[in-house]
């Protein structure tokens, strides 16, 4: 029974995870850039949500479609003012590039909001709880894990469906004759981008409901998404969803057998499968 | 006026120059072949004019007017399209994906389209492999996905590198009998080739290059086995 509990409650945290990771996924997969402000922009998108909830009184649902917009635009903003002159087969300039901009970033929230901790009120519903046959399981939760796997599923079928998707993996497979049939990679790139990042705008919302969040905070956030499209295998989408799905379970299991443990048996889970399965469980062979 | 040509068009890799001026005209409709040895420049020149390689915008004119260094995207917009050296199609993605990926990015037609239906009535293999991956076709199938992929770009001049590179003879008939039906329309092809006799049977002029010069140019049928071999090897070799 315990074991069970922990098991669901670890799958309900992955939903969160997931909602980092597939920004993540989809940017790697494209682009090879690892976007090291990726956990920034989610505590960025949060206390600018909070701020709306604070100020003009908005609700999380408001607040949720509010941030996911914004977080696009900042996407799209952030690919075309700088990932795009540095992007290109060496993963090296972006790396630094998005690692300066986190730096940045984080100062900038610190001067903004101060280093206060701050949460996002959801009107009860993180207090609300269901019964499933001899389980309690949160509504909130819930919810996260339920908005993951509707945004995995959308966004797997906008890459295999349309044709924005089918330029993308033109573009990611060789981004230079994707071009000599007339796709513009830096348009495709920006949306992938604004896609990444907008996504973010769903976990910023659920992260500053069920949690608090403060202007340092982002780096947490950037290693669990690291460590779920690690752990899914580079690039896949559905991998990232089932690392992230592996992670929480991880820590939930570590958090029953010993309160401390619980975020270094993720991590343990996480060198584990760099050590015996560097491409990832789901790699599709290249 | 032409189609498209270049003017004194000079690229290069780095500090490396491998084109040194190159003046080459295409006119509407027209197969134009561009023959040379190994590393003469031929792919150099097909990528600087696919705006692949960075040169001068008055290098490169396209109906007149100057387009050298245009992004390759907007090249094909414009009515150029390329068959690359190496085919280049995408990985992991279907046969009727790539196609698909082409015509949905693909100039205005002019005259008729073409479409995925005229392409497999072109390579009929290629309907029957429509939902195959391309990495599981065989080198000949996947060049004509790759000529398939610059057709449905609507071009009105479609530059092609190497289309016979590797393939079993009986499949580059099967290419080369295909290409009249894509002049016919009107399209201009720059027909890259290693085998001479081909280039000169399939094209009506003929460019001959030769360490990043042109050594040679004419109708194809006036030129003589003489003149192409001391272009092609150079003068010195010829006097040997
Ligand atoms: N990516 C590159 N970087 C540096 N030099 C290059 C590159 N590609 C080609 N070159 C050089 O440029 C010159 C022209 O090469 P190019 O590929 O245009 O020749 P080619 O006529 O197409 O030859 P081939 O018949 O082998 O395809 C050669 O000296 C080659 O070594
Ligand atoms: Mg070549």
């Amino acid at each position: 029974m315990h074991w069970i509990e922990g098991i669901v409650q670890g799958i309900l945290l992955g939903g969160l995870y997931a909602q980092y990771a597939l920004g993540m996924a989809l940017m790697f997969g494209v682009m090879k850039i690892v976007n090291v402000t990726h956990g920034d922009l989610v505590i960025l998108l949060a206390l600018i949500g909070i701020s709306f909830a604070d100020f003009a009184g908005l609700g999380p649902w408001s607040v949720l479609a509010t941030l996911v917009p914004i977080g696009a635009a900042i996407g799209w903003l952030l690919q075309r003012a700088m990932l795009n002159r540095v992007v290109g087969n060496d993963p090296l300039p972006s790396l630094i590039a998005t690692f300066g901009l986190s730096i940045a970033l984080q100062n900038a929230m610190l001067v903004v909001w101060s280093a206060d901790t701050r949460s996002l009120s959801g009107g009860g519903i993180q207090q609300a709880s269901i019964e499933i046959g001899p389980l309690f399981v949160g509504v909130l939760p819930l919810i996260v894990l339920i908005c993951a796997t509707l945004l995995t599923g959308g966004l797997d079928a906008v890459l295999r469906f349309t044709r924005y998707g089918r330029s993308l993996r033109a573009a990611s497979a060789d981004v230079e004759a994707a071009a000599m049939v007339g796709v513009n990679p830096k348009s495709v790139y920006a949306t992938a981008t604004a896609i990444a990042v907008g996504i973010l705008g769903f976990a910023a919302t659920f992260q500053a409901m069920r949690s608090t969040v403060a202007p340092a905070d982002g780096p947490f956030q950037l290693i669990y998404a690291f460590e779920a499209v690690i752990i899914g295998g580079l690039g896949s989408i559905w991998g990232a969803f089932t690392g992230a799905m592996i992670l929480g379970v991880s820590q939930a299991i570590g958090f029953r057998i010993n309160p401390g443990f619980g975020i270094l048996a993720g991590h343990i889970v996480f060198l584990a499968v760099l050590a015996i399965r560097p491409q990832g469980i789901f790699q599709r062979k290249s | 006026m032409s189609l498209l040509s270049t003017h004194g068009l000079i690229a290069g890799y780095g500090d490396m120059r491998a084109l040194h001026g190159i003046d080459l005209v295409v006119n509407p409709g027209e197969t134009v072949a561009l023959i040379g040895a190994n590393g003469a420049g031929k792919s150099t020149l097909l990528r600087s004019i696919m705006g692949l390689l960075p040169v001068a915008a008055d290098m490169v004119q396209l109906d007149g007017a100057p387009v050298g260094g245009t992004q390759p995207h907007r090249m094909v917009q414009s009515g150029v399209a390329i068959v690359p050296e190496g085919r280049r199609l995408f990985a992991g993605m279907t046969v009727e994906e790539n196609l698909r990926v082409a015509s949905e990015h693909a100039a205005a037609p002019q005259g008729q389209p073409w479409t995925q239906e005229r392409v497999y009535d072109l390579f009929p293999i290629l309907r029957e492999k429509a939902r195959t991956n391309v990495e599981n076709l065989s080198g000949g199938q996947q060049q004509m996905v790759s000529i398939g992929r610059g057709l449905l770009a609507q071009p009105r001049v479609l530059l092609c590198d190497e289309i016979s590179l590797g393939l079993a003879p009986r499949v580059v008939r099967e290419i080369y009998e295909a290409l009249p039906q894509v002049t016919a329309q009107g399209t201009a092809l720059v027909l890259v080739e290693q085998d001479v006799g081909l280039a000169q049977r399939a094209s009506q002029r003929l460019y001959c290059l030769l360490e990043g010069r042109v050594t040679l140019e004419g109708r194809s049928e006036d030129i003589s086995r003489d003149d192409i071999s001391a272009a092609y090897f150079g003068a010195s070799h010829a006097l040997d």
